[in-house]
């Protein structure tokens, strides 16, 4: 993946992204967009397209979206883009307006991607000229929103029309506004972030430490101690300090956002069942895991085959899995927001219940952010081969089961169950390489000489 | 003067009153005399196109109101009226199919088809005469009671996924309705002997005694059924008299031997039959219980009029010959769009006794063609696409030629219109696109706003209901063909969810549709004796023209049935490799391991250990210290 990177970082940037919107454009006019609004990878019971036209129909004939168990998107995203499922313009594919905008979606995540990496690339090389160390480090920036754009995943989410664009470009902005220290549009992407998916209400941590003590940077105390062998205290070159200020600016923020939001919901449901029936809808389908339709992810498969008597059982233990991995993260990683909120969404797109590809090419994206710190990140090889084999191999598998019933279940589960390996060892190959970069950095300082060839 | 009148005034006013109290007792008894309980049994024959009899069994009783007798009955089944009274039913139906009925061929425009042409399996409807709120306890109170009576799967009906609330389109439509299908249920002997139960004279006299299992079972098509009606108000604090109709309507295949022996040459012809030869049992007599006590034996118009039969030569037949001679012939009223007309011979069981039994027998002398009455559209639903993810539901609608016949009569303008009523019921697990509703007439798609009058729709929630589609169409009369498709995807379900035979599929039930604007009805001509009848009362009844769509079998992916272990086991491995090595890589401390390798190196010299070493070093992944 590395060497990927390298080779597409070389070319002109501008020059790539042309290419990967054409690229969008011709598979937008294909026929039926080549069938992949309905392929499981693509259209979660969340983000699926069609569900988003059924709850538009019902809206459009006075019933609550939720009526029925086939809407469980936000009524926001109904009001914004539901029009955009029935309006067609004459000789043109049918959902054109849509997939634009999953197209200048995806555009804007790219550079607000770009954007953040910049910043965090300045951070970087401000942290590093503070310790005295001096490195040639990469574009990072414009790797990662290279990676978005030309990744296979994210272009099929946007030509698949789901809304996975718009959740990733909501948490994109969530992180862009914490980076930037724009703290009103950091806390308007959390809120539509999580008003979207559940899950990305945990970003809550990442997003509180950057406004807290700004990006990444090595760890507090190897400042300290560079300062301590010089004898010269500099404050000025020392990472800050833990600020509230911003952080309950934030929090203010975030609370008048939320209400915002909450009061356009209840405006749009007025007449129907109210609020209540959104987050039961919503929230509440996300964490019941009540839609057993095949998908990347391995619940699907694990709540079909589990007893009835041990399902609400199970159904805790999984969503305390991610609850749980929360706390030690954050006390590792918390010199590094943006990491951590990387090492979050790929979490919690590994363990969501309606996982799509949509949410790994949001993870592979931000993993572009950190090619200088992972450089040395061990199984990359491994990772990358395994990434295309599973996405080969899993449209293979489901329609062997589903449409040629020559295959079963179990072959299909199989790679969603590699899949999932494949993106726990990302996650702890990457956390064990940042920890390692940033011993490296302290050995580098501590000057021990058998780290210092390093 | 005056004083003399007086007491002759007096007299006479004495009199009048007393004539008058006499008269009121006399009222009252008619009264409570017309209130008796009452049982019927009749048996309506009736010869279809495709060489097959169709053979109606018609038992009715009546059990007037509960409070003039008490809770006892004479003939009344007690356990209907207990049912009735508990749960408050004000109509109800139940039917056991098995079969499909032939609508192109058996007809669908005659009251005996529209009432009694019925889904495959069991289908429950009930009006309910309580609060709103208490219906759906009441309902699910009466499945499991009607379960136990009659020995069926019914209480599959209870839970609120199986059943639907029409609103509109179904033909009983009021708020309080109940509507519920099992077609996969299968219908045998043991839901017929309860049901033979509730007859006074079982299967042991009367026209019951026909009922043989192995003939009746035989049959193409066989449909047992339950109407109940309970007259009058009870919420009022009235107490009601109760109808109960029970009937059985089969369609059987005549042995043709007899037709071979007289006209072996003649292949077209009508195979001849008699009672005994199509139930190997014959009439012996009435049920001594049953008041009017008739057999009928019905040719429908196209047949009269294959036959060349008229009002006026109907007595002289030439192209078949009766073993009985007909005790009465009754013909049909002429209606505005028929030129022939229907003819019914009725024979009286209360003449024929134990050394004398009934048989009636039809022998056909020439083969004779006809059609019966069509449906204005045949409708057939079919499914299309493939694979196990998603597929589309059509329901396709022909054009028939009684509607053309029909149209042309009746449209002096251009712009008529044919309305057409869809009722769609289909499970949770067929999760319906309803934006995806697509309308073809003449094969052109048209837009669902120009066809499509008025659209209800209740959409299903998983695990908890059914999806309810209720359409009215508005084709123009001389649409040939018309068809509605709707795309769903197939649902996943958990492996305890599936049925015993997963891989055979599921069932949506038939759709109904049904023509509001044209009513069955068969009025003969009227006499004193058909009143009594309550076979041919209920045929002049005017009920709407319905038919029944075939039910649909969609198969379901299955997942590994033998996995759930295996599944759990695995699934739980990698959790638990997820969160042990990502909280090893957390609480690490790399330093220490090396020192404490570096102190192992040092003691040990010599070649392999230290290429051990190293090698674990490398597989431990402290990436740092090989580099």
């Amino acid at each position: 993946m590395e060497k990927v990177k390298k080779k597409i970082g070389s070319f002109s940037f501008w020059n790539w992204v042309t290419a990967s919107i054409i690229f969008r454009l011709i598979l937008i006019y294909f026929p039926k967009n080549l069938n992949l609004s309905s392929r499981p990878e693509v259209s979660t019971p969340l983000t699926s397209f069609r569900r988003l036209a059924e709850g538009y129909w019902l809206k459009q004939s006075f019933m609550s979206p939720y009526a029925g168990s086939m809407y469980h998107g936000s009524p926001l995203l109904l009001s914004l883009l539901g029009p955009l499922t029935i309006n067609r313009i004459e000789g043109q594919p049918n959902h054109l307006l849509y997939s634009l905008v999953s197209v200048i979606a995806d555009v804007v995540s790219a550079m607000l991607i770009r954007a953040t990496g910049q910043n965090l690339r300045l951070a970087y090389l401000r942290s590093l000229e503070s310790l005295d160390l001096v490195k040639q480090i990469e574009v990072s920036g414009d790797i990662a929103a290279l990676i978005y754009l030309c990744n296979p995943f994210t272009i099929v989410a946007c030509v698949g029309l789901s809304t996975s664009p718009i959740e990733n470009m909501a948490v994109i902005l969530c992180l862009y506004g914490a980076c930037s220290r724009l703290i009103p549009l950091a806390a308007f992407g959390w809120v539509i972030a999580t008003h979207l998916s559940l899950y990305s209400a945990i970003l809550i941590i990442p997003v509180i430490f950057l406004l807290g003590c700004g990006p990444d940077s090595p760890p507090r105390k190897l400042f300290l101690q560079r300062h301590q062998q010089k004898e010269v205290l500099n404050q000025s070159k020392l990472p800050p300090r833990f600020s509230w200020g911003p952080v309950i600016h934030f929090a203010f923020w975030a609370f008048l956002w939320s209400v915002y939001v909450l009061v356009l919901c209840g405006i749009s449901l007025k007449q129907f069942g109210g609020l209540w029936e959104m987050f039961k809808s919503t929230y509440g389908f996300i964490l019941t895991v009540e839609d057993l339709s095949p998908n990347i992810g391995v619940l699907w498969y694990f709540f079909a085959e589990v007893f009835e008597f041990f399902r609400n059982f199970f159904l805790i233990v999984f969503h305390v899995n991610i609850l749980f991995m929360i706390l030690p993260l954050a006390i590792r990683l918390r010199h590094r927001p943006c990491y951590l909120a990387f090492v979050y969404v790929a979490i919690c797109s590994m363990l969501k219940s309606y996982p799509s590809v949509g949410d790994s090419a949001l993870y592979l994206g931000l993993l572009g952010w950190f090619v200088n710190e992972l450089a040395d990140m061990q199984f990359s090889l491994f990772l990358f081969c395994g990434y295309v084999g599973v996405s080969l191999l899993s449209p293979v598998m489901h329609n062997l089961w589903i449409w040629r019933g020559t295959g079963n279940a179990n072959f299909y589960f199989a790679t969603a169950m590699v899949y999932a390996c494949l993106q726990i060892v990302l996650v702890v190959e990457g956390v064990s390489a940042m920890l390692n970069h940033d011993r490296k950095l302290r050995n580098l300082i501590t000057g021990k000489p058998q780290d210092a060839k390093s | 003067m005056v004083l003399l009148q007086r007491p002759h005034i007096l007299l006479l006013l004495i009199g009048t009153h007393q004539f008058l109290q006499c008269w009121i007792a006399f009222g009252s008894v008619n009264e409570e005399g017309q209130k008796q309980e009452e049982f019927s049994e009749e048996l309506l024959l009736k010869p279809l196109p495709d060489h097959k009899l169709l053979a109606h069994f018609h038992f009715q009783s009546s059990g007037p109101p509960s409070t003039s007798n008490g809770c006892h009955h004479h003939l009344f089944p007690k356990a209907i009226s207990q049912l009735v009274q508990k749960f408050r039913i004000k109509e109800m139906e139940l039917s056991f199919t098995k079969g499909r009925w032939n609508y192109e061929s058996w007809g669908g425009f005659d009251p005996l088809s529209s009432s009694n042409a019925k889904p495959p399996g069991v289908e429950l409807w009930a009006v309910f005469d309580v609060p709103q709120h208490h219906i759906d306890a009441s309902w699910k109170n009466l499945t499991h009671t009607l379960s136990g009576l009659f020995c069926a799967s019914i209480n599959f009906l209870e839970s609120t996924a199986t059943y639907s609330t029409p609103e509109w389109s179904f033909p009983p439509a009021s708020g309080n309705v109940r509507y519920g299908t099992l077609p996969c249920e299968a219908v045998c002997t043991e839901n017929l002997t309860p049901w033979l139960k509730l007859l006074p004279c079982r299967d042991k006299a009367g026209i019951a005694l026909l009922l043989d299992r192995p003939s009746l079972y035989r049959g193409f098509y066989h449909s047992q059924q339950l109407h109940l009606t309970s007259t009058g108000s009870s919420s009022e604090g009235i107490d009601s008299g109760i109808i109960l109709e029970q009937t059985l309507t089969v369609v059987l295949q005549p042995n043709s031997e007899m037709a071979i022996e007289v006209h072996a040459s003649e292949k077209h012809i009508q195979p001849s039959w008699s009672l005994s030869s199509i139930f190997g049992k014959q009439v012996s007599g009435r049920c001594v219980l049953a008041k009017p006590s008739s057999v009928y034996l019905l040719l429908d118009r196209g047949l009269s009029a294959a036959n060349g039969l008229t009002s006026e030569n109907f007595w002289s037949n030439p192209s078949f010959e009766l073993s009985a001679n007909p005790d009465r012939i009754f013909l049909e009223e002429s209606s505005s769009h028929s030129k022939s007309l229907s003819i019914l011979y009725m024979f009286q069981v209360e003449k024929y006794c134990e050394s004398e039994p009934f048989d009636i027998g039809l022998m056909w002398k020439v083969p004779v063609a006809w059609l019966c009455q069509q449906t204005p559209l045949h409708a057939s639903r079919f499914l299309m696409g493939s694979g196990n993810e998603r597929a589309a539901i059509a329901i396709s609608l022909k054009s028939t030629q009684f509607t053309e016949g029909f149209m042309s009569a009746n449209s002096k303008d251009g712009s008529c219109e044919l309305r057409v009523d869809v009722f769609q019921v289909v499970p949770w697990y067929v999760k319906v696109y309803f934006h995806s509703l697509r309308v073809f007439v003449d094969q052109q798609p048209r837009a669902v706003s120009d066809i499509i009058e008025k659209i209800h729709v209740s959409p299903s929630k998983d695990k908890m209901s059914p999806g309810v589609m209720e359409v009215v169409l508005k084709l123009p009369c001389r649409v040939n063909t018309a068809a509605l498709t709707i795309e769903f995807d197939k649902g996943f379900l958990r492996i305890d969810e599936y049925l015993p035979d997963a891989n055979q599929g599921f069932d949506i039930p038939s759709a109904i549709i049904s023509f509001p604007n044209f009513h069955a009805s068969m009025v003969f001509l009227e006499d004193d004796s058909l009143n009594k009848s309550p076979l041919l009362s209920k045929f002049q009844e005017k009920c709407p023209v319905m038919s029944y769509t075939e039910v649909l079998l969609v198969p379901l992916t299955t997942p590994d049935f033998s996995m759930p272990y295996n599944v759990i086991t695995i699934t739980c491995t990698v959790f638990a490799l997820y969160f042990g090595s990502l909280l090893n890589v957390l609480q690490r401390r790399v330093a220490e391991e090396e020192r404490f390798l570096k102190a192992k190196a040092a003691k040990k010299t010599g070649r392999l250990p230290l290429l051990l070493s190293k090698l674990s070093a490398k597989l431990r992944g402290s990436g740092i210290n090989q580099n």
